[in-house]
């Protein structure tokens, strides 16, 4: 085998087993969702196999699911802008600090070491009815009774960007400290102030982490379904709690899988339009 | 009245004091150049003069007006980076243009004056080009381009030719002279690149571990060293232990042994006071290598050992020993170059050295 023939292979042989995993655990699983999307429950507990159209039908007509289908967007994209507004000064901070950076992000990775269905329910501590909050301020004397502040949309909102946060704060981490700090002295120099520098040079430049953190931050609160069954109420269900639903506790498989199909395609077409008119290819130009 | 000035400036990082009591003024239109090596503490002087750093001590006046509290966007200096530092996202006209955007410029003006800097760097046709199109002489020109446009009060350069490649870094050097002459701008250029420095300043500053040495145009600094640091920094520098016997009518005179009888002017050695030790200050190129034997009339000869060639092409670098010296001499080549273990005939004038006091250390 000559040289070249030899190193066109070799970038296969190393992604052999990545790809392996994938096939595996993703793309054949997927299949059977496909298929099992298209058969039907039947009452006596067997599934007919076949190819009926009666879950899509369901799935897409019933406005229940469409309802529900749209507020888990409204959510998503809501605990996006928070998160962006959070993080990037955060991220800001962190890659301008010198001696401590180190200090910091391992402080930002510090959360990851607990179970997010823990750090999800401490929360319940923080704003239940005999919760820290509560206590404090029937204490100060500011109210007599507890107020019941959980198990609503914004509490939702709240944990999503509690659990979210870390993952926007690194990526756009990772695009400012790609940036040469001389860039914001040559603009600072040439007459800008240190805002307008900032608005001219760094956000611009900074925008494919944030955008990477927000399409993260986005998905990932689109297909959640701890975070509302610990912190919503019993109208707070997201999509992914109906998915949940259909399949664990009316075991019908063919309706669950339409459902996680469809919020699957809707994702996947936002991430496509995303990718379009903030694709990575886009801001990245002129990068080098 | 002077372009900038520092009365004794002190900056400390921490315990660390990076520049000591530096005083210096700069002339209008004058190009000086910090010359050092690095940690010397001419970019903490480069970048307290932009606002990039404040002083822990003393003034900084521009133009007469002392800045200390006057923040960078209002200082209206033009700063050239190493590494360039263009906006990446922005094409060559809107980064030149970049700084008349926050100065009362109308459009028409811009572009007008947008052109004519790029025509001055002589890139008239790159404005719609992006940064990283650019080869690093061009990029490094357009950066200069952004820095003059705004007309600034003074020009600095932070090692503008450092990552350039040789060939291209000397037709920069000669380009970058250019265009400071001819829109006459202050300018303070930091290097630690001696050939830069020499080429290009009206007066040199020679920085060393946060104090300046000398300060002196660039002959008076070649031929006449303050200082043993100026003496080895700038050139091939021969240092010799020496005694002065005599200071007499102008003169100088030193005794070493395995040499005759050295007698310089007064103005080659202004720091030597009285008779005592001294150091002898030679330049490796003023010392002639001769075949063994010969002689010459109003020269000092003096007998050596080749000890080892470096040869260069045009010119070859020998080291020699004299007696229980060590030097060494760089001669251009004629025919061949003299080969290790030959014995030589060592010449050289005695206007060509120099002296210096013996540096005692703190």
């Amino acid at each position: 085998m000559s040289i070249e023939q030899r190193e066109a292979r070799q970038p296969w042989i190393l992604l052999t087993p990545a790809l392996t995993a994938i096939v595996l655990l993703l793309i054949v699983p997927l299949m059977f969702i496909i298929v099992y999307s298209f058969w039907l429950k039947s009452a006596a507990g067997a599934d007919t196999p076949g190819f009926f159209l009666d879950n899509w039908q369901e799935a897409l007509t019933d406005p229940f699911y469409r309802d529900i289908l749209l507020n888990t967007l409204k959510i998503a994209a809501v605990t996006t802008v928070a998160c962006a507004l959070l993080g990037y000064p955060a991220a800001y901070f962190i890659a301008r600090s010198k001696g401590n950076r180190l200090v910091l992000l391992v402080l930002l990775m510090l959360p990851f070491w607990i179970s997010y269905i823990i750090r999800t329910m401490s929360w319940i501590n923080i704003l239940g009815v005999s919760g820290a909050l509560n206590s404090a301020m029937i204490w100060i004397g500011v109210i007599d009774e507890p107020i019941q502040m959980l198990y609503n949309e914004t509490t939702v909102i709240l944990g999503l960007v509690h659990f979210l946060l870390p993952f926007m704060v690194l990526n756009i981490f990772v695009s400012l400290e790609g940036i040469d700090t001389n860039l914001e002295d040559a603009a600072n120099s040439l007459g800008a102030t240190r805002w307008q520098g900032f608005l001219q040079v760094t956000l611009p430049l900074s925008l494919p982490g944030l955008a990477a953190g927000g399409l993260l931050c986005f998905v990932l609160a689109a297909g959640t379904y701890i975070t509302p069954v610990i912190l919503g109420g019993p109208r707070d269900a997201m999509f992914a709690n109906l998915v949940y639903e259909a399949i664990i506790r009316q075991l019908n498989w063919p309706l669950g899988s339409a459902l996680s199909l469809m919020l699957l395609v809707v994702l996947g077409v936002l991430v496509l339009i995303y990718n379009r008119y903030l694709g990575m290819a886009q801001l990245a130009k002129g990068l080098g | 009245m002077s372009a900038v000035s520092l009365s004794n400036i002190v900056k400390r990082f921490g315990d660390y004091t990076a520049v000591h009591q530096m005083s210096l003024d700069i002339e209008e239109g004058s190009f000086v150049t910090l010359l050092g090596p690095s940690g010397c503490g001419k970019t903490t002087t480069l970048r307290m003069i932009a606002g990039l750093l404040d002083p822990s001590e003393g003034e900084i006046a521009i133009k007469g007006k002392r800045v200390n509290d006057v923040p960078i966007h209002k200082r209206n200096l033009g700063l050239v980076f190493q590494n360039y530092a263009l906006f990446p996202h922005k094409t060559v006209a809107d980064n030149v243009a970049f700084g008349l955007n926050y100065r009362n410029v109308g459009k028409e003006e811009a572009r007008r004056k947008v052109a004519e800097a790029l025509e001055l760097v002589q890139l008239p046709d790159l404005g719609a080009r992006y940064p990283k199109e650019l080869s690093g002489g061009q990029q490094q020109r357009i950066a200069l381009a952004r820095a003059i446009v705004i007309e600034p009060d003074v020009l600095l350069l932070d090692e503008p030719l450092s990552a350039l490649d040789a060939n291209l870094r000397e037709d920069m050097r000669v380009e970058l002279k250019r265009i400071q002459q001819s829109i006459g701008v202050t300018t303070v250029f930091v290097t630690h690149d001696q050939t830069e420095a020499l080429a290009m300043s009206d007066q040199i500053i020679v920085m060393s571990e946060g104090r300046v040495e000398q300060i002196g145009a660039p002959e008076e600094v070649y031929n006449t060293p303050a200082t043993e640091f100026v003496a080895q920094f700038l050139g091939a520098s021969n240092l010799l232990s020496a005694k002065c016997t005599a200071v007499e009518g102008g003169e100088i005179e030193l005794d070493l042994p395995s040499f005759p009888r050295i007698v310089i002017p007064g103005e080659r050695a202004p720091g030597v006071a009285g008779t005592g030790p001294v150091r002898l200050v030679i330049r490796a190129e003023k010392l002639h290598l001769h075949p063994a034997g010969s002689t010459a009339e109003g020269m000092l000869n003096v007998d050596a050992i080749v000890e080892n060639v470096d040869y260069q092409g045009q010119s070859a670098r020998y080291f020699l020993r004299v007696g229980d010296h060590q030097m060494q001499a760089i001669n251009m080549i004629e025919d061949h170059p003299f080969a290790a273990g030959a014995k030589v005939a060592l010449r050289f004038r005695a206007k060509d050295c120099a002296a210096l006091p013996v540096e005692t250390n703190p």
